[in-house]
């Protein structure tokens, strides 16, 4: 099962003054599994990419394969695609319309045809996925924090059992600490449920924490397509599209140029302690030697 | 899908209509739909073709978006021409049954197709010219004089101003939501006009919560900097006529001349 896009080119408000080019000549395959991480900066193209994933919008050149399907085929299922490629919008908070959180969370299951028994066990095992509390299943999603609305947000496209997960900046506007619970918990989704992940983001050390590869957009145009520490790199390259690399990248190489034998892919803070630590054991400098011991 | 629509139809362009003073531009067109319904006579309507066509050649828009503006008003055309060609009396040119064409409704049908096609080009001219915001400005600084008999001009002004910046944010947001509902497997597009109506609920109430928020946020921001109405504002930007504007108020009363002339000689 896998996602396929080949020769997709997308124009906003074609033949007038207004016209955007926004996506040229994609060609990009999302295999089962993955946990993908895809960066850019704002009008880069990523949102509308992700919008083709599950055919809210028809390219205006180009095919979209899913399972080797054309899903702008004639007799192809749209709706069918749709809750197999869930797509959590930029502040998923602003579709809740229901009266109560249960309801809100059911509304998909719903839609796909299950009975509202089905569904509510659906939107349960959903909740609980998101670590969402039981108590608050009967409150107005409009009485929550923006942290609690989120989850109740993505719990909505999570009920509907997708294969592929996409969630465009899903933690804009929260705190460091909600930002990685819900973070954790959807690289832990992608662990237990074995869901492919497409995760949008502007946070390069959230990507360099979880993602496994890394697509760069650039003018509409995939400007990489690697592993994050293959591509942050580049992060000379990344600068110059308005991006940057994670903060350890730039410390590991100021440390390399200062003398020390660390390992420059270094993205996250585990993997840059892990190299200090050995470059310092190496170095045969006393005084360096005696900061290393501290550093454990 | 929405975003193909365009609101206030502004046509950015570097031209001398862009650049006329939006009062300027008010006083004018209401000179020229005065002027439609003065001349009454064919070469009467060659003139008012020939000040048209100039205005669109100064303007620098293409002329195909002038046209845009009749689509919406191509039924009540057709309808008019109809009626008029069909049941005005007078010397019969064809008859089939009941139905009839005369001389005389022949000529009132082309006069009224002339008469409603230069009015909505005419305005079309204007709006395209002529950023929404500018338009509320002339149009508040016109009937500025409303003020001594307690109409609050500004407020009015203040609220279509808003309004109109509003509706694209608005379309915008009906489309992300539209979008996210459909990615929820919502269905805007089948069934009945009922289920229909239903299936509207998770794009009105969301619609609506954010209008409110968007509502509450830029009355706060209003408030931050201290607005509190329109008595002793000034005006970033005020109105100023310049000598193009002397100059096209000139030609303007130079064409309404002619306009009442033709009128009072019956040409």
């Amino acid at each position: 099962m896998s996602i396929e896009l080949k020769h997709v080119s997308y124009t906003y408000s074609p033949g007038t003054s207004y016209e955007i080019h926004a996506l040229k000549d994609i060609n990009l395959n999302i295999p089962d599994g993955e946990f993908i991480g895809m960066i850019g900066h704002t009008g880069s193209g990523k949102s509308t990419l992700i919008q083709h994933f599950n055919a809210l919008i028809q390219p205006v050149s180009g095919t979209i394969l899913y399972n080797g399907e054309d899903i702008w085929g004639e007799k192809y299922n749209r709706k069918e695609l749709r809750s197999q490629v869930g797509l959590v919008f930029q502040y998923p908070e602003h579709q809740l319309f229901e009266s109560d959180v249960l309801s809100d969370v059911c509304f998909g299951p719903m839609n796909q045809g299950l009975t509202r028994e089905e569904a509510e066990a659906e939107a349960k095992k959903a909740l609980r996925q998101v670590g969402f509390k039981e108590e608050n299943y009967k409150k107005s999603p409009f009485e929550l924090s923006g942290g609690q609305k989120k989850r109740v947000a993505i719990a909505g496209v999570l009920a509907m059992n997708p294969k592929i997960l996409i969630l465009d900046e899903p933690t804009a506007g929260l705190d460091p600490r909600g930002r990685d619970d819900i973070l954790d918990q959807i690289a832990e989704l992608h662990k237990v449920r074995g869901i492919t992940i497409v995760l949008v983001s502007h946070s390069m050390e959230d990507i360099a924490k979880y993602v496994e590869r890394l697509i760069v957009m650039n003018h509409g145009e995939v400007a990489f397509d690697n592993t994050p520490r293959e591509v942050f790199s580049h992060y000379q390259e990344l600068e110059s599209m308005g991006l940057a690399a994670p903060q350890i990248t730039y410390i590991m190489h100021a440390l390399r140029e200062h003398g020390l034998p660390v390992d420059i892919s270094a993205t996250t803070v585990e993997e840059a302690r892990a190299t200090i630590l050995d470059a310092l054991r190496e170095s045969h400098s006393p005084l360096l030697k005696k900061e290393g011991g501290m550093g454990k | 899908m929405m975003r193909d629509i365009t609101i206030g139809q502004y046509y950015p362009a570097d031209s001398l209509l862009h650049a006329l003073d939006p009062r300027t531009k008010l006083i004018g067109t209401i000179c020229f739909i005065v002027s439609v319904f003065l001349f009454h006579t064919f070469p009467g309507y060659g003139v008012a073709t020939l000040f048209l066509g100039l205005l669109i050649l100064l303007s620098r828009v293409p002329v195909k978006f002038m046209f845009k503006g009749l689509k919406a008003v191509f039924m009540i055309l057709m309808i008019t021409v109809v009626f008029n060609v069909l049941l005005t009396p007078g010397e019969i040119l064809w008859k089939w049954g009941i139905l009839r064409i005369t001389k005389e409704g022949l000529v009132l049908a082309g006069t009224m197709a002339i008469r409603l096609t230069y009015l909505v080009i005419g305005s079309s001219i204007m709006t395209l010219t002529t950023t929404p915001n500018q338009l509320t400005d002339g149009m508040e600084r016109l009937l500025r004089p409303l003020n001594k008999i307690h109409v609050p001009v500004h407020d009015i002004a203040m609220i279509m101003s808003i309004a109109l910046r509003f509706i694209p944010i608005l379309m915008e947001e009906t489309d992300k939501i539209m979008k996210a509902q459909i990615a929820r497997g919502a269905d805007f597009e089948n069934g009945n006009i009922i289920q229909r109506a239903k299936n509207m609920v998770p794009l009105l109430v969301p619609l609506f919560i954010s209008a409110f928020r968007r509502a509450n946020d830029l009355a706060m921001a209003m408030e931050a900097r201290c607005y509190h109405g329109g008595d002793h504002r000034t005006q970033m930007k005020p109105l100023v006529y310049r000598s193009r504007d002397f100059a096209a108020m000139g030609a303007l009363a130079v064409y309404l001349g002619i306009a009442v002339m033709f009128r009072v000689m019956g040409w």
